[in-house]
């Protein structure tokens, strides 16, 4: 499967020698890992829960990876996302796309994350001093998925 | 006709309701109709769900847009602008 929702850790070395499985073809792995942290927008976070849509979010991830595939000529993808509580300090997700080369591996890891951050229903809630509050989607995020559109001109 | 409708994280919170399953007029044929519906019940759904607010809607777990049919036994969710990753 690779793609996972899981409420537990996962260990990034072993996912990734998983993946390559000494494949000699693999020149290339590039991997991110997403992590809690301890404030946001100024504000001490103390802790953090993932929410999502369960089945929605492996069909999302699913479509975001094959895309990821079509893109660019990589071999391997892996996406892992927690859900529950976290801590700051605490690994949220991992992606790890391998190929033979690393412009392709490299592009097809940034072009995942930046499509979950913004097609893929999860929802973070903070606690901070002053109480709990819902993460807001920020336009930062949108602006980096939208870079991997193609040109308008050739939408059509 | 028959639909489930789910409502996501902070709107699941605001409305007091994580989901419900509706008869609804098959003349409530669209995403922005059923939007509309909801709307009209006044009070925290009128505050929620007014146009205007970021919300997504998805269709049988497929992200859609307010023109996306709706179709008896489908799954409707409401939700905030994702913020995962």
């Amino acid at each position: 499967m690779p793609v996972r929702i899981q409420t537990k850790d996962f260990d990034a070395g072993a996912e990734i020698a998983a993946l390559r499985r000494d494949n000699p073809k693999v020149g290339a792995v590039a991997s991110f890992i997403g992590v809690c942290r301890d404030a946001n927008d100024g504000t001490a976070v103390t802790k953090m829960t993932l929410e999502h849509y369960p089945g929605m979010t492996e069909k999302a991830l699913e479509k975001i990876v094959s895309e990821a595939k079509r893109r660019w000529d990589v071999m391997d993808v892996l996406v892992i996302h927690r859900v529950g509580e976290l801590k700051p300090a605490e690994q949220i997700v991992l992606v790890v796309v391998t190929g033979a080369h690393r412009g392709e591996a490299f592009a097809a890891c940034e072009f995942i994350m930046d499509y979950l951050k913004t097609r893929a229903p999860f929802w973070k809630k903070e606690e901070t001093p002053q109480g709990t509050r819902w993460v807001e989607a920020r336009s930062s995020d949108d602006e980096a998925a939208q870079r991997w559109e193609p040109p308008k001109s050739s939408a059509a | 006709m028959k639909i489930k409708v789910l409502y996501l994280a902070s709107l699941r919170e605001r409305l007091g309701k994580a989901g419900e399953d509706l008869e609804i007029s098959p003349a409530t044929s669209t995403v922005a109709g059923l939007r509309t519906l909801l709307i009209a019940r006044g009070g925290n759904w009128q505050t929620t769900l007014a146009q205007g607010n970021a919300l997504r809607v998805a269709v049988n777990q497929e992200m859609a847009q307010p023109t996306t049919p709706v179709k008896p036994g489908d799954e409707i969710a409401f939700f905030p602008p994702v913020t995962g990753g």
